[in-house]
């Protein structure tokens, strides 16, 4: 220790805390402040490309999902659409069905109701007709056998009296 | 550079082998402590018997009732006694003293010089070297500040070597110890001190045989600015933790008989601190000083070649573990000044984070 103290030169220490304080302010205005910015500046803009890197990278995920979402609902949507189409269509075929019977119902009625008239018309027709003949034979067979005319009005008489109650 | 040099085998070929480890352990002493002129090597002429030394003086600045500034040359290497202005002095194991015209230099009882000794701010060659490397540093790293600009935000030449260990003293020496919010005002001291002590210490394993940090007086300086800068961006909670290092968890009658000894030893620490980091550096950088030179005057104790070489040998090695140490004790200054920082600069939040820490210290 008693060596360390003699040893202690004055003129050295002076000298040692004088360079040392003045190159520190020197290197901290012209040296270590450039060199620190540019260093840091040059971290930071590092840094910020990777940001913008892994943003970009996480932008382009979210788009390839939302890419595959539209097509999902594109896809939904059309199979939506086939089966209402799906759904209109054997409506449509059972109304059709539906209609075509109604009509062929209504048709058939028509005709039955044609037939029917018809038939009636025919047999008033033939009503007509036999009694027409069975005048005209009737006429032949009581003129042939009646030549007395008021004989034969009576008889005529009284026979339509017959008919007409029939 | 010695008067007493070594390194010419030729007059001292009949001297004893304890005379000869006498001269070594001198030599060793002498190189260890500073000089007043920039010695390289001297030898002794065989016809003539004189010795030359090859080296150059440096100026010898003294206030002694007024400033006197001449050149070291006057000493003659210590061998004369220089008269200026009618004053006498003369230098004594790199020292100056006040002397008269014969030179005398009286001793007190343990060997001490009782002549008045100036007061000495001569350019000596520690002085030099500082210099020296203060010049290189900013140059050096002035150009590197630059380089950025000129290449794009990418440092060129050799700042491409300098730059990641300045990104390592940043992240792994001054955020690790300081914390991300306070380390910037730091940065500039840990930076110099670091390359500042990395450069000496470099320059010391040269041949130009120069101890500067491994002088007294330069560690007492650079731990006194570290002490300095620790004192004064102390938070409250650093000086709370001195003062007050329980906290409020305890009733002051409680706590009182423990402060009784906790707050001294805190306060001595506050001292112990920088003078261990002052300490550390001058007997590490000494202790190599001594080894090699020990080891190199083994050369001349044995003078012959199987010591030689086995002494080159280990010589050898021990610089190649030297340039180790020169970077290692650069690191561990630099490192345990950030911790003290750290230590001054915390929060409270943070307090707690460093208490292991001062355990292993």
């Amino acid at each position: 220790m008693e060596k360390l103290i003699n040893e202690f030169s004055v003129g050295l220490f002076f000298w040692q805390a004088v360079v040392f304080i003045l190159l520190l302010f020197l290197l901290k205005k012209y040296a270590w402040g450039p060199i620190l910015n540019s260093v840091n500046e040059r971290e930071q803009g590092i840094k910020d490309a990777l940001d913008a890197a892994q943003k970009a990278k996480l932008e382009m995920a979210n788009l390839q999902a939302d890419n595959e979402k539209l097509l999902q609902e594109a896809r939904a949507e059309r199979e939506t659409m086939l089966k209402e189409a799906r759904q209109i269509k054997a409506s449509m075929i059972a109304g059709a069905k539906d209609e075509a019977q109604a009509e062929a119902s209504k048709a058939i009625a028509g005709a039955q109701a044609t037939i029917e008239a018809e038939k009636k018309a025919a047999v008033a027709e033939l009503k007509q007709t036999v009694s027409s003949l069975s005048i005209s034979i009737a006429e032949k067979i009581v003129k042939s056998e009646l030549s007395n005319k008021d004989k034969q009005l009576e008889l005529v008489e009284s026979m339509l009296k017959d008919a007409n109650v029939n | 550079m010695s008067a007493k040099s070594p390194t010419k085998q030729g007059a001292s070929s009949e001297d004893t082998r304890s005379e000869r480890k006498q001269k070594v352990k001198d030599y060793i002493a002498h190189h260890l402590l500073d000089s007043h002129d920039f010695g390289l090597f001297s030898y002794t002429d065989e016809v003539t018997q004189q010795k030359h030394h090859v080296g150059f003086p440096l100026p010898i600045i003294l206030w002694d009732g007024g400033l006197k500034v001449f050149s070291s040359s006057k000493f003659h290497h210590g061998e004369t006694v220089a008269q200026v202005d009618g004053n006498y002095y003369k230098i004594e194991h790199a020292k100056i003293y006040k002397t008269d015209a014969k030179g005398t230099i009286t001793y007190d009882t343990s060997n001490h010089p009782t002549n008045i000794a100036p007061l000495d701010f001569s350019i000596t060659k520690g002085v030099f070297m500082i210099l020296i490397t203060a010049f290189l540093m900013f140059f050096l790293f002035k150009s590197l500040a630059k380089s950025y600009g000129a290449n794009a935000g990418i440092a060129s030449g050799a700042g491409r070597f300098f730059e990641p260990i300045i990104t390592y003293i940043r992240d792994d020496i001054a955020i690790a110890n300081i914390g991300e919010g306070k380390y910037k005002k730091y940065m500039p001291f840990l930076l110099t001190v670091f390359f500042f002590i990395w450069f000496l210490n470099m320059f010391g394993l040269t041949p130009l045989g120069i101890n500067v940090t491994g002088n007294i007086a330069v560690t007492t300086a650079l731990a006194l600015i570290v002490f300095i800068i620790t004192t004064f961006t102390g938070t409250k909670d650093y000086w709370k933790h001195i003062f007050d290092p329980l906290g409020d968890g305890m009733p002051w009658a409680g706590k009182i008989f423990i402060y009784i000894i906790l707050v001294p030893i805190e306060i001595l620490g506050i001292f112990i601190k920088p003078f261990a980091l002052l300490i550390r550096l001058y007997a590490n950088m000494t202790a190599g000083h001594v080894v090699l030179g020990s080891l190199l005057g083994l050369i001349y104790i044995f003078q012959n070649w199987i010591g030689g070489t086995l002494s080159f040998g280990l010589a050898f090695a021990i610089s190649l573990i030297e340039i180790l140490v020169a970077l290692l004790q650069a690191y561990i200054f630099t490192m345990l000044a950030a911790l003290y920082f750290g230590f001054a600069s915390e929060t409270h939040e943070h307090a707690e984070e460093h208490d292991g820490e001062i355990a292993h210290l």
